[in-house]
């Protein structure tokens, strides 16, 4: 990661900050960032991890859009492909929105709620420094003899018991890190929130972003061991003998998805909740209002949160469970379009007779509001039981999926970036550059994934590198918006260089409508903040803007 | 160390416990897989990574300690460790269910459908027709490739007398720390000996359990479902033991170092809170596992 070097203009202005440079002394330059304990430090490692993940599985959907560029095993193998998309899909939901999403929580929850540091340094630190290791091991395993994992990131079994190649054991243990990895660094961000804020920030003045983290956290502590326990019982089929998934024994394959998807419905909230949290502190600055209706945001997360542990057999509905579980996991998921709609009229409504401008983070977070929300619509489409024999399996669900991460999660992390961005560099990035980030990104990524719904529809199966002549013209059409959507991104990597090498000083408080106690702080704040805790004044009461 | 008068929260200076961790974790992994797989240094780099682990955890812990001796620690850092350490038992309670799970999944839905009950005659129904639906399986749908068990265990033997030595040695644990709250060190050090005891009591007669299951009952880890969520749910638990076991032998060592007084002894607490859950576990165990 050689780029952090250029970090170390963050803290360049502060008077008592004095880092080592990469050039002049390498090596304390690397034992700064591999020993610290400040958070700032560690969110700036995830934050970049992040986005070199970012690019590695956005190479790889790159090669499967080639590949699908045109019917018939045109440019890789189909064992290629299929490692391709296992890999896209666990990078991108492990190695980018998880990492993105706790870089974000590192930086901005102890100076939004005045904490001095987290809560438990060191360990904060580890959460980290685990990364790095468990994905040398998944990756390696493309240059390994042998395929790397090749069913798909949901790995079901007997796919990667009996039928997956030696490399799914290294897959296996790269999990079992990057989970233990967001057990500590979800106990860290709890512990913090509980238990460090400043006199003054109770509960229900906490803003929406710290919210929307704390129950993230306790999502991830609850479903992270659930998705350990799930990948050694894999680990124990393929080779002590065991037969969890193998009905031969008594065990049954579809107890793979049950586990599978405790976990996994339960993180795809992990992925947008803070998300969720990011879009409720944009919308208010660049409408210059306050949220609309707080204490329903807070109610709505938890209900969201609440409901996401018992809806996950909705990826199960074509496994052949009684018509009782079918009606039972449909009307629930149905159920999370309630809260999740409180959220978007809450959003929309702090909009109304705001005095709107839109900066990027403000567009991002806009695009957010639309594009997630027509994810949602096929999210409900999907939740219908009946409906949902026909869209299983089909390109209709990567549509609906990839709307919900791709504007959802993808986009909140970008709006993050570009929010706080000058907060963290001290400098203002070039909002030229910003805006043409957004347009491309928003424009093409609904080249990429809008067909997508069509050919769902049509009946093209997913994860197969060939398919049958009509669906070529909206594939060849959703490949040149990939392409486009991933060659924009470069820009997005050029803002954020640009903006910490240079820029106009940002000053405390770039945005004229932002409030928080990030903004009383100096751009870029010092090494450490709130080491005096804030004064209890600077903290917004919103027990009396509800009333 | 770093000193932050300004605060009093103690903010640690930069560490290098987490990184080697990081490495000991990677050669963990990394070399038990290797092993698995029959190449030549995976055994060895499982128990290089292991070595350093336990390095590790001696280096951090004592860190931990010293700083806590020297009063760096105030209520605000106790309480965040007392919340971490919470939390990192509930994250364990949800591993232990995922297991639960499997052998809920298994008696009330898994098995019964296999023998094409309630309305299932399923495709391997047909293809395994004599299967029958009886919690323990002892003949598995193919008995060719699982072999079933002969018998299994009698709840009120071994599993009976462990449930008596875990539940006594929560007693204990807490006369221990009762004798810590009065500065009673006799009390402590009695107690916390004799926890330290049962532990290894409890271990031993699991160890007993499973030689008698492998030797003279069949019932292995690749006997089919019973086996399998039978060994997988005490080998956790039995693993947990373990780790739980070294923690109380530390503390007791602390406690004779004369670590603790009567305001500050988290790490005895933790330790303690920890115990608790295993025996809780074990509870479930012997209620689901060997009893109905």
């Amino acid at each position: 990661m050689t780029d952090t070097t250029l970090n170390h203009d963050i803290n360049h202005d502060a008077h008592h900050d004095e880092h080592p440079r990469l050039l002049k002394n390498p090596l304390k330059w690397a034992a700064r960032w591999v020993f610290t304990t400040n958070h700032k430090d560690i969110g700036t490692l995830y934050l970049w991890l992040a986005l070199i993940m970012f690019f590695v599985g956005g190479a790889m959907a790159m090669i499967i859009r080639a590949e699908l560029f045109q019917p018939g095993a045109r440019i890789v193998d189909p064992e290629l492909f299929n490692q391709m998309t296992t890999l896209h899909g666990l990078i991108m939901v492990f190695g980018v929105v998880m990492p993105a999403m706790t870089g974000l929580a590192n930086w901005q929850i102890p100076m939004m709620i005045g904490a001095p540091d987290m809560a438990l340094p060191r360990l904060n630190n580890w959460s980290f420094w685990i990364l790095p290791f468990a994905f040398a091991i998944l990756i390696s395993t493309l240059f390994m003899s042998g395929p790397a994992p090749d069913f798909g990131w949901t790995f079901y079994a007997p796919l990667s018991t009996v039928y997956g190649p030696p490399s799914t054991d290294f897959m296996v243990v790269s999990i079992h890190l990057l989970g233990l990895s967001s057990i500590l660094g979800a106990i860290n961000i709890i512990a913090t929130i509980i238990n460090l804020r400043a006199p003054g920030m109770t509960w229900m003045r906490m803003p929406m972003f710290v919210w929307t983290w704390l129950i993230t956290a306790f999502l991830l502590l609850a479903v992270m061991p659930v998705l350990a326990g799930c990948v050694t019982m894999v680990l124990a089929d393929r080779h002590f003998g065991t037969s969890f998934f193998n009905p031969a024994g008594g065990g049954d394959p579809i107890l793979f998805q049950h586990l599978f998807w405790f976990f996994g419905h339960p993180e795809v909230y992990i992925l947008i909740l803070p998300a969720f949290g990011v879009v409720s502190e944009v919308i208010p600055t660049f409408s210059r209002k306050r949220l609309f209706g707080y204490h329903f945001m807070v109610y709505a997360t938890v209900a969201i949160a609440a409901v996401s542990f018992i809806v996950w057999a909705h990826h199960m509905f074509t496994t052949g469970m009684p018509i009782a579980g079918e009606l039972f996991f449909m009307y629930l998921t149905m159920l999370v379009a309630v809260p999740t709609g409180v959220k978007v009229f809450n959003w929309v409504t702090t909009m109304f007779r705001g005095s709107i401008t839109f900066e990027t983070p403000m567009l991002f977070a806009l695009g957010f509001l639309v594009m997630f929300t027509i994810g949602g619509f096929s999210g409900v489409m999907l939740s219908l039981a009946p409906a949902d024999y026909q869209y299983q399996d089909t390109y209709f669900v990567v549509a609906h999926f990839h709307y919900v991460l791709v504007p959802g999660s993808i986009f909140g992390i970008m709006a993050a970036v570009y929010y706080w961005l000058p907060k963290w560099t001290g400098h203002m990035y070039n909002e030229t550059l910003g805006k043409l980030h957004f347009w491309l990104s928003a424009i093409f990524l609904n080249v990429t994934f809008f067909p997508m719904h069509f050919l769902g529809l049509a009946g093209m199966p997913r994860r197969i590198p060939d398919y049958a002549l009509q669906f070529a013209d909206f594939n060849q059409i959703a490949s040149i918006g990939a392409f486009i959507f991933g060659l924009s991104q470069i820009i997005f990597l050029v803002v954020i260089v640009r903006c910490i090498l240079k820029g106009k000083p940002a000053g405390d408080k770039p945005w004229d409508g932002a409030e928080g106690l990030e903004w009383d702080l100096p751009s870029p704040p010092p090494y450490h903040t709130w080491m005096t805790p804030p004064s209890p004044a600077l903290i917004i009461d919103r027990e009396a803007e509800a009333g | 160390m770093s000193d932050h008068h300004t605060s009093s929260y103690y903010l640690p200076s930069p560490s290098h416990w987490p990184i080697v961790g990081s490495i000991a974790l990677f050669s963990i992994m990394f070399g038990a897989i290797n092993w698995l797989h029959g190449v030549p240094f995976g055994h060895y780099l499982f128990a290089l990574g292991l070595a350093i682990l336990f390095f590790m955890m001696f280096g951090w812990f004592s860190t931990v300690v010293k700083e806590s001796g020297r009063g760096y620690y105030d209520n605000q850092v106790d309480r965040s460790f007392r919340w971490g350490m919470s939390w990192f038992i509930f994250s364990e309670v949800m591993f232990f269910s995922a297991f639960f799970g499997a052998l809920f999944y298994a008696r009330v839905w898994g098995v019964p459908w296999l023998a094409g009950e309630k309305g299932y005659d399923t495709n391997v129904y047909l293809i395994w027709q004599n299967f029958k639906d009886v919690w323990p399986v002892f003949h598995n749908p193919n008995p060719g490739l699982f072999v079933g068990p002969q018998s299994v265990m009698y709840t009120w033997g071994i599993p009976a007398l462990n449930t008596l030595i875990l539940l006594t040695s929560g007693v204990t644990i807490t006369i221990a720390h009762w004798g810590l709250l009065k500065n009673n060190r006799k009390q402590l050090i009695i107690g916390m000996a004799l926890t330290v005891a049962l532990g290894i009591l409890f271990l031993y007669c699991q160890a007993h359990e499973y030689m008698e299951a492998y030797m003279d009952k069949g019932l292995k880890l690749s006997s089919g479902i019973y086996g399998t969520t039978f060994f997988s749910l005490t080998g956790f638990h039995g693993l947990h033991v373990t780790i739980g076991t070294i923690m109380l032998i530390v503390i007791l060592v602390r406690c004779c170092f004369g670590h603790f007084d009567k305001e500050h002894h988290f790490a005895f607490e933790a330790v303690s809170w920890y115990w608790h859950f295993v025996d809780v576990v074990w509870l479930l165990l012997f209620v689901f596992v060997y009893w109905l």
